[in-house]
């Protein structure tokens, strides 16, 4: 079948470099004005159309995507101020407010808790991976139970 | 009087947990599938020497691990069976799947955007909505829109 015209697919290419720009500059400090200007839009259209496609507006995602690069960061030994900057964050309060009420836990609570999962991978790894990979593997001796 | 009788209606296969996908190269993969397509890691484990169980989930479905398997000589592939199977995958041999997303145009536009390689572009077909892409071994995947 031949591939489908979309009027609207020039508007969505516009909202679509804008959420790439927040995902590559999230750490900056983004002035959301500033991208719906890139876009060709108004404020008020391009927060209507980006909420539309992505369920969010610009400004929540930019949140969401700090807060997911934050947990990303807090799985390594980074410390949680240091994160919180790393993130587009300034202040320590406000990062953690922000993550307690997005993750449900605080940034330092998460860090302990990735860093208890990750000692438990590197000392029993075998408990995370099913028994028929890791005989296959060659990771454990083959079963008896057959 | 049987005394067992239970109101909770037992299944027996209830849902998948694990699949695997294999890959020319674990880090690539890695690259692809989390910062590409946007994946959640759920247990990257070293393994020894060269080895590592390396398993990512879609971000709504973190109950399944997409387990990205090397394909190395060992007690899964012999030398000569790991060469065909590698043959195999690079050559787009392989399709593991169905993706899903809420609006494909964009999921398209984004996906190309990030350095993803589509085989067939947003096409409307008799059973929905439906683009293929490659992964960065050559394995292809058909990307739906819900609905």
């Amino acid at each position: 079948m031949a591939v489908l015209l979309y009027p609207k697919i020039y508007l969505y290419r516009r909202i679509v470099y804008a959420k790439l720009f927040i995902d590559d500059n999230y750490a900056e400090k983004i002035d959301l004005d500033n991208i719906a200007d890139e876009a060709f839009f108004s404020k008020f259209h391009f927060i209507r159309l980006f909420h539309s496609i992505y369920g969010k507006t610009p400004h929540q995602y930019l949140s969401f995507v700090r807060i997911e690069k934050a947990k990303q960061f807090l799985a390594t030994d980074i410390s949680v101020a240091n994160v919180c900057y790393a993130v587009g964050f300034e202040s320590v309060t406000s990062f953690t407010g922000l993550f307690k009420r997005m993750v449900g836990q605080t940034p330092a609570v998460y860090q302990a808790t990735q860093h208890q999962r990750q000692a438990e991978i590197a000392s029993a790894p075998l408990k995370f991976i099913p028994n028929c990979f890791a005989e296959k593997k060659g990771w454990k001796p083959v079963g008896s139970f057959e | 009087m049987c005394t067992f009788v239970s109101t909770k209606q037992i299944k027996m296969i209830t849902k998948m947990n694990h699949v695997s996908v294999f890959v020319l190269n674990q880090d690539s993969a890695f690259d692809f599938y989390v910062n590409k397509l946007g994946f959640k890691v759920h247990t990257d484990a070293p393994m020894g020497p060269g080895m590592r169980w390396l398993t990512v989930c879609p971000p709504e479905q973190p109950d399944l691990e997409i387990s990205l398997m090397s394909i190395d000589e060992g007690m899964m592939f012999k030398k000569e069976a790991a060469q065909q199977m590698r043959d195999l995958v690079s050559k787009g041999t392989f399709g593991f799947g169905v993706f899903e997303c809420d609006n494909l145009l964009v999921t398209y536009e984004e996906l190309k955007a990030r350095g993803v390689e589509f085989t067939k572009k947003p096409t409307q077909e008799f059973y929905g909505f439906e683009a293929l892409f490659k992964d960065d071994s050559g394995n292809w995947f058909s990307l739906g829109q819900k609905n």
